[in-house]
């Protein structure tokens, strides 16, 4: 009976201490975030289609000075009346959000609300909006009229040629230099080496490489010498044997064409490097030819053919190795000079046409950067705005 | 017909190609996917015209045993060998990975390697200063060479900034260099463009081989 009532007025007593230590709480009311401004949902312009823009004003909360807020969320519907899927949690600063994967001619509507600690804003709705892709891409239209111009020009050159008038081309040392090489090779009974290089046929500096070895090819059948051409691509080497081909026939010597000079080697790069290494230290040909896309298999290849005695003709577009080439080679054809080695070596009319269209090309994109200089300079951005393509 | 049909392939191809890039409807960007794809198709099939070439090519070689035969040996028989390890095991083959990785991988850096070699003795020749042309190529590659490494802030660091090295070597780069650059890129542009012209309109046909002739 004593534990009983010791135990009752112990439990009295901490009860007694226990109220008495409580701290009595002031009311906290855990508002939600202010919520997000007008949504405007459009179609994202000159796309594939598949795409809407969602725009919105941001939160007034949603401020570095103010409480903040944790960020935006995202629901789309493809009924006014729902149901709404979340789709995307942004972080608190983002005033827009590009939608992909949507259905074409489908509509959609949107409603976005700022989030704070797991507590909602009242949701701001956005839409109908149609996605679409668009059938012309009015950024471009810049570059579809100077293309146009240019088409233009070309085709008066070429009809101009056709009927009779010379023009004027400057010399270039390193297409001059062709017949020499070649007659150097016949006159020390040692083949030519053809490199087209590591571009596909699908690669237009291929494709000039195959117009140059076409000519090459032709004097080479007219001096009965013999011509290496070494392949890293399946398809150039169906298209160079092709033109190599072609080249004997017409001259008139079809029977010494030898298929197996133009050949395959590999699709990887430095084996392919040391393949043609290879022939040129055991060939000794008197001529190289480095025509079409090249890398870093450039100065390796050209600087073999220094070592074997060889005079070397480059020709590529890719910037980095015009420099590599320019130290290896006798003559390098720089750039465009690849594009117009077929016209020089030709010299039909009708290729010289569009060396004239290129050299007023030229003059055009020349006056277009001094005009654009100059607005720039004055503060008129408007002009080179419309060079941005988007 | 033989020349006729490539040339209009071309010509509706290369137009269709070259409008494409103007629309940016769906319909457009996949007919683009789709024909790159066949050129992945057709290369394929290339390759099997370009394995047949090599292997003719080194038959031919150790048949008639002309000098330099036994290299031919060791490509058939390397060609056979990833080629029935790669079919019978996989790509993901123990033996295959390490042939890859063991064999040709360091072959291929090694070849990459001999580059820094060749540059150097490339380097030697273009920097001889026997004209005024190439001793300011001579002048202005040492001093991009000392601009860009600490021993060119070490010699030039107590003088002006305009007149260090490595000031003077971001100038040489990102003024006089980048013009030269862009005036050939710009080169390349129109010509890339010529060129497309001449063969969409049938001027260019040496492309075309024996068929191409006029």
């Amino acid at each position: 009976m004593k534990v009983f009532l010791v135990l009752i007025v112990s439990c009295w007593l901490t009860d007694i201490w226990l109220f008495a230590s409580e701290v009595p709480f002031d009311s906290v009311t855990v508002e939600p975030p202010s919520m997000a401004g007008e949504v405007l949902v459009r179609d994202k312009p000159n796309d594939t289609g598949g795409t809407l823009i969602i725009q919105w004003a941001i939160s007034a909360d949603d401020t570095a000075a103010g409480a903040g807020i944790d960020g935006y969320m995202v629901y789309r519907s493809k009924n006014v009346d729902g149901p709404y899927k979340l789709i995307r949690v942004l972080p608190s600063g983002s005033i827009s959000f590009e939608d992909t994967g949507l259905d074409d001619g489908q509509a959609y509507y949107y409603r976005i609300s700022s989030v704070k600690d797991q507590l909602e804003s009242q949701i701001v709705a956005g839409g109908p909006a149609i996605p679409s892709g668009q059938w012309y891409h009015t950024k471009r239209t810049p570059i579809l009229v100077l293309m146009i111009l240019f088409c233009i020009t070309a085709v008066v050159f070429i009809v101009k040629a056709k009927g009779g008038y010379t023009f004027y081309v400057r010399p270039i040392a390193g297409i001059d230099a062709v017949d020499e090489a070649i007659g150097r090779a016949t006159e020390m009974g040692r083949p030519i080496l053809y490199v087209p290089g590591l571009g596909t046929a699908a690669d237009v500096a291929t494709i000039a490489a195959f117009t140059i070895l076409g000519r090459v090819a032709r004097k080479v059948a007219e001096y009965n010498t013999r011509v290496i051409c070494p392949n890293y691509d399946p398809v150039v080497m169906t298209v160079c044997q092709e033109v190599v081909k072609g080249a004997y026939s017409s001259v008139g010597k079809p029977d010494m064409y030898e298929p197996k000079d133009v050949f395959f080697i590999t699709q990887d790069q430095f084996p392919y490097t040391a393949a043609v290494n290879g022939i040129i230290l055991r060939e000794k040909p008197a001529t190289n030819f480095y025509m079409g896309m090249f890398y870093a298999e450039s100065l390796v290849l050209a600087e073999t053919g220094f070592i074997a005695g060889s005079i070397q003709i480059a020709g590529t577009d890719q910037l980095i190795q015009i420099p590599f080439f320019v130290c290896a080679c006798d003559y390098v054809l720089m750039g465009e000079e690849l594009y117009a080695a077929s016209a020089y070596l030709s010299k039909e009319p009708q290729q010289l046409g569009t060396l004239k269209a290129q050299d007023w090309g030229k003059v055009v994109v020349v006056l277009l950067i001094i005009i654009g200089t100059v607005f720039s300079t004055v503060g008129w951005s408007w002009f080179s705005a419309l060079f941005d393509i988007g | 017909m033989k020349r006729e049909l490539p040339l209009m392939i071309v010509l509706i191809f290369g137009t269709f190609m070259a409008f494409q890039y103007f629309v940016p409807h769906r319909i457009s960007s996949d007919l683009y996917q789709e024909f790159n794809n066949w050129t992945i198709i057709i290369g394929i099939f290339a390759m099997v015209v370009g394995i047949g070439s090599l292997i003719s090519l080194h038959y031919n070689r150790i048949k008639f045993k002309k000098p330099g035969w036994g290299y031919s040996t060791v490509t058939i028989v390397c060609l056979i060998g990833m080629m029935s390890i790669g079919l019978i095991g996989g790509t993901e083959n123990d033996l295959f990975l390490k042939l890859y990785r063991h064999g040709l991988a360091p072959v291929t850096s090694t070849m990459f390697s001999l580059l820094a070699f060749f540059i150097a003795s490339a380097a030697y020749r273009a920097f001889r200063a026997r004209t005024i042309l190439a001793t300011l190529l001579l002048l202005a590659a040492v001093v991009v060479m000392l601009g860009r490494v600490p021993i060119g802030e070490i010699l030039t660091g107590w003088l002006p900034r305009p007149l260090q090295f490595s000031e003077i070597s971001n100038f040489l780069l990102y003024v006089p260099n980048t013009a030269a650059k862009r005036a050939i890129f710009i080169g390349v542009g129109l010509g890339v463009a010529a060129m497309s012209l001449k063969i969409i309109l049938g001027i260019e046909r040496t492309w075309l081989g024996g068929e191409g002739r006029k």
